[in-house]
């Protein structure tokens, strides 16, 4: 039970990262039906910067308490990483608005590979280590363990997803986001400036994406120029798992995905265990025997089949994912 | 019978002397290209492979206009095939022209596999499906060496049998007639042959029923339906064939290289390919080889000219040759598809749908 408990722990603050950056893919693809394939990268550029900040901070042995030195790191990142959204949005895909549909996800390689190789141009090849500035003090929960990091990491992913909800629901410029989504040029009409908002989607979802950077970086100690890569692709399922364009459905895939991610991981040795099964070779028996009847088919190495798997069963059943609206075929 | 006589005869002098000459230049490019080293030999092989691939892809992206971001897993699963079946891992070691067919039927067969369940999936999700098909193939790549070795896990697979006749190895240097050809040379010739082989395929394949079929469901699905096309199945004619395809591209390459690791079929392989579709132009087969053959060149051009050109403008290596190309590959991109959004080389009818958009109404 408390392996169980504990997976889900896992799951929910790696989930929340994933949420966070699948907003991010969720709200440019709702209203210009771009996947960004930069995403993923803004996301290691958020982590990358911060650290630069943080480790710079702790070399000047300024005074400051460590809390305050984390959250310098997380303005500039959002600033950096906000400046770049625009920027890239400005030069590689608003052009290209009125192109051929593929296009823009050319260009959106494009600008994922100079981000990766100018990151490896500044921050080398190596792996960097993030100081321990939050020390993981476990919590027992119901006999599994939860640190002070994954809470903080939950409940600050929760309170920025209720804020863009806010935002989106509640604010003129959440209105003239949905109205873009749903028919841009009826929505120029009506006086929305379609550039603003579209700016807007890319800008909110890089403040989001540096949030979430630095989230995974000091929950894995580590960050390296080629992290966005994974990190991205499993927001982008997590987006799509939950119906991409859908703010709910963003949040709701990337806490699923970490889930089962984790229960996966966590299970998928027991499950395929096939010391038992009444139809082994001998040889196989031996092995059987030297490993404590533990010889599984599929190790934790499997994690990643596992969250695509789900999503490929997810996706045949209901083809729009989880929350995704049914589009019907235009005539 | 009066019209085909027709058409010889008016084939002017004029096209038969063109035809006559590229033969000449292809037929000379090796040679040409082992001046500047075997390596660039090498590049042009692997140009070749990649338009077999960007080919097969392009009638899945190109022609019936379903997004696919797992292409590589067929190149994947055909590589497999052959190194399986012709390496000492097995033991086995069946001829060349035995285990290519039969790497384009196993990865026809995934082809359905996937397309199968997912066709009723519409644009970027069939995407996001494609791409998790992609990663599950290269993971089991990389982890089917426990606990029974099958794969033989990242190591890869070494010392696959290279293609031969007889005893004539083309993994050899050999004088023939007085003229020595290197290894790779002499696979530039077959790979020559199995490109040109494919690209007829892919001509006819574009004109044929089934080739205006893909285009009326890239066009308009629900018209296409109404006009009698059973959308269906020639999706999946779609996928199968692009996918036999990739699948024969892989096992060629399996043989060239004589090594594989699962590596080489990682998600921006596919990205890449799909990049040589886009870019080359869509739907065009001229463009989308153009597009190959450039994508390749590119980078290696880049890696051998980017530390003469630093130390030429600031006397030493300022930036590491590696990241620069790729970078320089990067802005390429963004930079290409920002001026030709069609393509560099668009097909006719996709230039005139864009100027016809362009124009307001």
């Amino acid at each position: 039970m408390d392996i169980f408990l504990q997976q889900i722990i896992n799951g929910l603050t790696l989930g929340s990262v994933y949420a966070l950056v699948a907003l991010g893919y969720t709200m440019v693809y709702g209203i210009i039906g771009l996947i960004n394939f930069a995403h993923g990268e803004v996301v290691m550029i958020g982590a990358m910067v911060s650290l630069s900040v943080i480790t710079a901070l702790l070399g000047a042995h300024a005074p400051l308490p460590s809390f305050a030195i984390i959250i310098a790191g997380l303005l500039v990142a959002i600033v950096v990483c906000t400046v770049l959204a625009y920027g890239m949005e400005k030069i590689a895909y608003r052009p290209l608005r009125k192109a051929p549909r593929l296009a823009p996800l050319i260009t959106a390689i494009g600008m994922s590979i100079i981000l990766q190789n100018l990151a490896l141009m500044i921050w080398g090849r190596n792996y960097l280590t993030f100081p321990t500035l939050i020390e993981p003090t476990p919590h027992n929960i119901l006999g599994a363990s939860m640190t002070d990091l994954q809470m903080l990491i939950v409940l600050l992913a929760a309170l920025l997803m209720a804020g863009l909800v806010f935002v989106v629901q509640r604010t003129r410029l959440g209105t003239a986001m949905r109205a873009t989504a749903q028919n841009p040029q009826v929505a120029g009409l009506m006086g929305i400036d379609i550039n603003v908002v579209i700016s807007a989607a890319f800008v909110i979802g890089a403040a989001l994406a540096a949030v979430a950077g630095l989230m995974v970086m000091t929950y894995y100690g580590i960050a390296h120029y080629y992290m966005g890569f994974l990190l991205g692709l499993k927001a982008f399922t997590a987006a799509v798992l939950g119906g991409i364009g859908n703010l709910a459905g963003a949040m709701l895939g990337g806490i699923l995905l970490g889930i089962i991610e984790a229960l996966g991981a966590g299970y998928i040795g027991d499950i395929s265990n096939i010391c038992g099964l009444p139809i082994l070779s001998d040889s196989m028996l031996e092995k059987c025997a030297a490993s404590d009847g533990q010889v599984s088919l599929f190790g934790s190495n499997y994690q990643d089949v596992f969250a695509f798997f789900v999503l490929i069963l997810v996706l045949i059943f209901r083809p729009s994912g989880l929350l995704g609206e049914r589009v019907a075929d235009r005539a | 019978m009066n019209t085909s006589e027709h058409r010889t005869k008016s084939i002017p002098l004029k096209v038969w002397v063109g035809v006559a000459l590229v033969a000449a230049a292809l037929a000379l490019l090796p040679f040409v290209a082992a001046l500047a080293g075997q390596a660039w030999v090498r590049i042009l092989n692997f140009a070749m492979i990649y338009t077999m691939l960007a080919l097969g892809l392009n009638i899945v992206v190109g022609f019936a206009g379903l997004l696919d971001l797992g292409y590589i897993a067929f190149y994947a699963v055909g590589a497999y095939v052959y190194a399986l079946l012709a390496s000492p891992h097995f033991g086995a070691h069946l001829p060349f022209w035995v285990i290519v067919p039969l790497g384009a039927g196993v990865a026809c067969i995934f082809g359905v596999l996937l397309g199968a369940p997912t066709l009723k999936l519409r644009g970027d999700y069939l995407a996001i499906v494609t791409l998790g098909f992609g990663e599950i193939i290269r993971i089991f790549l990389n982890n089917l060496n426990a606990p029974v070795n099958i794969s033989n896990g990242p190591q890869g697979i070494n010392l696959i049998d290279p293609f031969r006749i007889g005893n004539f190895s083309f993994a050899r240097p050999e004088t023939i007639l007085g003229v020595s050809f290197s290894g790779p040379q002499k696979y530039y010739y077959l790979l020559l042959l199995i490109t040109i082989g494919v690209i007829v395929v892919n001509l006819r394949l574009q004109n044929s029923r089934l080739g205006r079929a893909w285009e009326a469901i890239r066009e308009d699905e629900v018209a296409a339906r109404a006009m009698g096309i059973n959308t269906r199945n020639v999706k999946l004619l779609a996928f199968a064939m692009g996918a036999s395809f990739g699948g024969i591209a892989g096992a060629v390459f399996s043989a060239t290289q004589q090594f594989v690791s699962p590596e080489s079929f990682g998600l921006f392989e596919s990205v890449i390919v799909l990049a040589m579709v886009v870019l080359g132009g869509m739907g065009n087969i001229p463009g989308v080889i153009l597009g190959a053959i450039m994508l390749t060149l590119l980078p290696e051009v880049l890696r051998y000219t980017m530390e003469p050109l630093q130390m030429a403008l600031f006397r030493r290596v300022v930036l590491d040759a590696e990241t620069i190309r790729l970078l320089v590959f990067g802005i390429a991109l963004v930079a290409i598809m920002l001026y030709r959004p069609a393509g560099l080389w668009p097909s006719p009818v996709r230039k005139r749908e864009l100027e016809v958009a362009a124009t307001p109404q």
